[in-house]
């Protein structure tokens, strides 16, 4: 992260130097400021599904969806405690419901979970990031909703396509994400 | 599609008052986390910003693009959708911006305007995920993380405009 965003920032900065330089306060200003309208935004958004979830939670289905979920998050994420589990199993319900901005609180508790402490990354830790970046969204809600406003007389019918798309290239990365891990432990063997 | 959602809420908050629970205070005290979450990722937000605007105003992008365009089009993505394909991984908000353009431009129901649905909705923002889930833990090295969460950004893509043109 750091070396892109240095070398994004210094590149991008001297460019401007030379071909608008009075620019360059504003254009990090505005993007300042688009930051703290979408903190906002997804402030609102926040309030909404951490409540609904909150209720969720009280209710014990959090627990049973961990249970139900538990064997598969065992296999895959290296058998992490019960409350990182109901993270992960929480996270992977709401990316699956096009809810990607709610997943991010327990997405961010799962990662927590996982995190050995000790400034390495693991696979659990890789294949989770995997998992939300190539989000498998059975309701592209958002997507949806946008088509509507924008007078799509079919505006469902993208939800094939992405579903099967999603699947697809999610399964892939899974299947290179276990390839990769598998030639690393030969290499180390060596 | 539109009631899913909606039935969902009124089936769960049925099952908690049956269940006897307060839904009135477990909604405010999970709301209230809300602000905390926020705070606590609000610096990621504005560095990804900071990325995206000068990446953009300052060029590189648009040089990118000139380069890149004819990959894409040999995997089979047309030229008009690389600068969503190479914005997506920086940015939710923008992609989801340049998707409203898109449609304006070519058309919500085309080719095109379905493609670039598809490949929003298939994957998320590789760079914002990344800094922000990664925000609380005390890794250093994120391996190849990146990369392979790159690479499959592309392959939805990929896939993205080839389901749409079969489907």
């Amino acid at each position: 992260m750091n070396k892109i965003f240095s070398f994004i920032f210094i590149l991008s900065i001297s460019i401007m130097l030379f071909t608008s330089p009075n620019n360059i306060l504003n254009v990090i200003f505005s993007a300042t400021e688009k930051a703290v309208t979408l903190s906002i935004s997804l402030i609102s958004i926040y309030a909404f599904w951490l409540g609904i979830l909150e209720i969720c939670e009280k209710t014990g289905l959090n627990k049973k969806l961990a249970n139900f979920l538990s064997p598969i998050i065992d296999k895959f994420f290296d058998k992490p405690n019960l409350e990182t589990k109901k993270q992960i199993a929480i996270n992977i319900s709401s990316n699956m419901l096009g809810m990607g901005n709610a997943a991010t609180p327990s997405g961010i508790k799962g990662m927590q979970g996982l995190d050995p402490g000790n400034g390495n990354i693991t696979k659990a830790m890789i294949l989770f990031m995997l998992l939300n970046t190539s989000s498998i969204q059975i309701f592209p809600t958002t997507i949806i909703g946008l088509r509507i406003t924008h007078l799509s007389t079919n505006a469902t019918s993208i939800v094939l396509p992405t579903i099967f798309a999603s699947i697809l290239s999610t399964s892939l990365g899974i299947l290179l994400l276990f390839l990769i891990e598998k030639l690393k432990k030969k290499g180390k063997k060596k | 599609m539109n009631y899913v959602i909606p039935v969902l809420l009124i089936l769960l908050f049925s099952y908690s008052l049956i269940k006897k629970e307060d839904n009135y205070s477990s909604f405010v005290n999970g709301a209230q986390k809300s602000l905390t979450l926020i705070f606590d990722i609000f610096a990621n937000i504005v560095a990804i910003f900071i990325l995206i605007e000068l990446f953009k105003v300052s060029g590189i992008s648009d040089f990118l693009y000139k380069y890149i365009s004819p990959v894409f089009k040999l995997i089979g993505i047309p030229k008009e959708l690389c600068e969503l394909i190479v914005l997506k991984p920086f940015s939710g908000s923008g992609s989801l911006a340049l998707l409203s353009n898109i449609f304006n431009t070519y058309g919500v129901d085309s080719y095109i305007g379905r493609c670039a649905s598809v490949i929003v909705a298939s994957s998320e923002t590789v760079f914002y995920v990344t800094s922000v889930y990664f925000s609380k833990t005390k890794v250093k090295n994120l391996s190849y993380a990146i990369p392979l969460a790159l690479f499959v950004t592309i392959l939805s893509s990929v896939f993205a405009c080839l389901f749409c043109k079969i489907l």
